[in-house]
């Protein structure tokens, strides 16, 4: 939803980013405000998935220059754990598998780090199995996956579901759903679709990451931007997707000059 | 070698019979020297802090104790508890005890007329070393006896406690569990020390262990002592037809510590399963030298070793598995998994897999691995910092052996102890 009066929720201005010294974004620049959805699709190596792994601040990505303010702070000032408190959060394309952590610990100990950070209460076991057990049908989850370990054993479409499950736990301020959609039949699909959309409000905001044009046919975004080669060449509405579904990534990548 | 004989026997024995196994393993000692890096079960484990210090045995008068903090709430009246060796009637509690078990000190099973005598020092390898030592000065032991087809469901407490004021001392515990045909029982046994200061000390423990037919026995055996102690320890296991044998071996303490765990199946069909858990940091070294060695068919044996190390610490494992012609349809399965946490951390693993059977189905298997930035990472992005997350991490690797002890109290205390693990 576009509202002109809506805060800034994140705003990136001309990022460079590499990793074992090879650049890799190449001057990104995006605003997001609050209540909106963006998309950002592109060819595979066009740094869709280096672009969230930097702002969640994963430790192989180093900075190279431009400037990222979330709600105002500069947010490579803050440790990934602060970025997390805070209210970013990142849903992985690959979700790890931690065996030996449940997934109710698990989730209870990122609430509570979350609650700590903006001062309101956090909750004991009993506590915060009621509130899980409430958000658990915004996933579809069984109660069983809780006592289990961490994603494990779990197939492809139950891990992305369980990010959604700690999105819908941790309220973020922005989620980046890094190519949610990889690997996902249809049912799955829509599950985690649906999923996000009930997440999504007036206040924050959704990067969505994807490589495929189908996820957007369940999450509308209101702005839809094509990476190459580590920028962003155009922007559109909805429609962008649907014309890249038809004419393929070339369309843009060829002869076309770089949008400004 | 330091520890001379003389410096090793106390007092009389109580009986004749326990003369002639001092005898015996004093015997022993005349052909063996304290084993030297040359020596390949020796190979990694540095005993030089053993023969650089005197150790004097403990005096026969018993420290005041306190060991509120060490009783389980699951064994209130199946304890026993000895102090640098020495039974400590005062802090044990035996109590209600269902007809045909029996627990208690040396003289109390004589008394009872066990024929304990049957059994003491009569496992298979009582010639090593530091098992003789032992057995050479051994004046007390912790018996629990099973009459036949008795079960306790009650988990038993065999608890020794070294106090040490001033000098260095030399404790032997000794350990003696007799499960006659049919009967069951969980046993923890556990090796603390409520020393306030950093003394040194050598404990050299053995515990023998005898399963009759379709017995079932479930052995948790902790250490947990001062990170100057020397810790040396054996669990010999002989497995009759049909019984059942689940070890749960974990390592904490000590400055070096080694666990000789020695499984002698003597009829078919026996079930064995060995757990085990090091954790060492600072200059910790731990060494477990198992040995499961069959000799009848249709053994089922699974054994899986966790090994935490830290900062310049070094743990070491060398896993026996014999399985000859005569052990035919021998199910075996052996999986060391270790966790490096620092650059300086080392490991030592050795799967030694010895099979002449040919109908059989064996495997083992040993990793290395360390905390991965990606698993720190994934739990960054979700509001941990990364000290705690890696405790996580530590904690799960941990927790699939911690879970597998059958008291809840225990699991507890060792999941604090581990959550402590980073803080040192």
């Amino acid at each position: 939803m576009i509202n002109p009066n809506s805060p800034v929720i994140l705003s990136i201005e001309h990022l460079t980013a590499d990793v074992d010294g090879t650049q890799i974004l190449n001057g990104v620049s995006l605003e997001i405000k609050a209540g909106e959805i963006h998309a950002i699709m592109g060819p595979n190596g066009s740094g869709k998935s280096t672009l969230s792994k930097v702002l969640a601040g994963h430790p192989a990505y180093t900075v190279t220059g431009g400037k990222v303010t979330y709600r105002g702070e500069n947010l490579f000032d803050l440790e990934p754990q602060d970025r997390a408190r805070s209210g970013v959060f990142l849903a992985f394309q690959y979700p790890l598998e931690i065996p030996g952590v449940s997934n109710l610990d698990f989730l209870r100990v990122a609430y509570n780090s979350r609650q700590k950070h903006i001062g309101l209460e956090e909750l004991d076991a009993f506590d915060f199995d009621e509130l899980i057990q409430a958000k658990l049908d915004i996933v579809k989850m069984n109660p069983a996956f809780l006592s289990r370990s961490v994603n494990e054993g779990f197939s492809g479409g139950e891990k992305k579901r369980n990010e959604i499950l700690q999105m819908a736990i941790l309220q973020p301020s922005l989620a980046i759903l890094d190519e949610t959609d990889s690997g996902l039949d249809i049912d799955a699909l829509k599950i985690v679709a649906n999923g996000v959309n009930q997440l999504s409000t007036q206040d924050n905001a959704m990067l969505v990451i994807t490589h495929y044009q189908r996820l957007l046919d369940y999450i509308i975004p209101d702005y839809v931007h094509v990476m190459s080669n580590g920028q962003i060449i155009t922007s559109g509405g909805k429609e962008l997707a649907l014309e890249l579904e038809a004419k393929g990534y070339d369309w843009l990548t060829e002869p076309l000059p770089v949008a400004t | 070698m330091t520890l001379t004989l003389s410096q090793l026997l106390t007092t009389p024995p109580l009986n004749p019979q326990l003369q002639e196994l001092r005898t015996q393993a004093t015997g022993y000692l005349q052909e063996e020297t304290i084993p030297t890096r040359k020596d390949e079960e020796w190979r990694f484990t540095d005993l030089a802090p053993l023969l650089t210090k005197t150790f004097t045995p403990p005096p026969p008068q018993l420290p005041a104790a306190n060991i509120g903090s060490f009783t389980l709430p699951e064994a209130l009246n199946t304890r026993l508890v000895f102090i640098n060796g020495i039974y400590a009637p005062q802090l044990s509690s035996i109590a209600d005890l269902p007809t045909g078990v029996f627990i208690g000190n040396l003289a109390a099973a004589t008394t009872a007329g066990l024929a304990v005598a049957d059994y003491l020092g009569k496992q298979p390898g009582g010639e090593e070393v530091f098992t003789a030592i032992n057995t050479a000065r051994i004046d007390e032991a912790a018996v629990v006896w099973l009459s036949k087809d008795v079960s306790i469901e009650t988990p038993i407490q065999i608890l020794f406690v070294a106090i040490i004021e001033e000098t260095a001392l030399a404790i032997s515990p000794r350990s003696l569990m007799i499960l006659e045909a049919g009967s069951s029982a969980t046993a923890i046994e556990e090796y603390l020390d409520l020393s306030s200061s950093d003394r040194a000390y050598f404990n050299n423990a053995v515990t023998e262990i005898w399963l009759g037919d379709t017995a079932k026995l479930n052995h948790t055996r902790i250490q947990n002592q001062d990170t100057t102690t020397i810790h040396i320890g054996k669990t010999a296991v002989s497995q009759s037809e049909h019984s059942s044998y689940t070890g749960n071996s974990i390592d904490l303490g000590a400055k070096l510590s080694r666990h000789n765990w020695e499984i002698f199946q003597i009829g078919a069909q026996t079930e064995t399963y060995l757990n085990g858990l090091a954790m060492v940091n600072g200059e910790q070294e731990s060494d477990t030298h198992s040995v499961i060695a069959l000799t009848k068919p249709h053994g089922i044996t699974n054994q899986l070793h966790k090994c935490i190390v830290d900062d310049r610490a070094h743990a070491i494992f060398n896993g026996k598995v014999f399985v000859p012609q005569a052990a035919q349809q021998t199910n075996a399965g052996q999986l060391n998994r270790n966790l490096l946490l620092s650059s300086t951390a080392r490991i030592d693993t050795k799967p030694q897999l010895e099979i002449t059977a040919d109908n059989v189905k064996c495997s083992h298997g040993a990793t290395v691995s360390q905390l991965e930035d990606d698993e720190i990472f994934y739990l960054q992005s979700r509001g941990l910092d990364v000290e705690t997350a890696k405790i996580l991490l530590i904690n799960a690797f941990a927790v699939e052996i911690i879970d597998r002890i059958p008291v809840a109290s225990v699991r507890e205390k060792l999941v604090v102890a581990v959550k402590a693990f980073r803080a040192n």
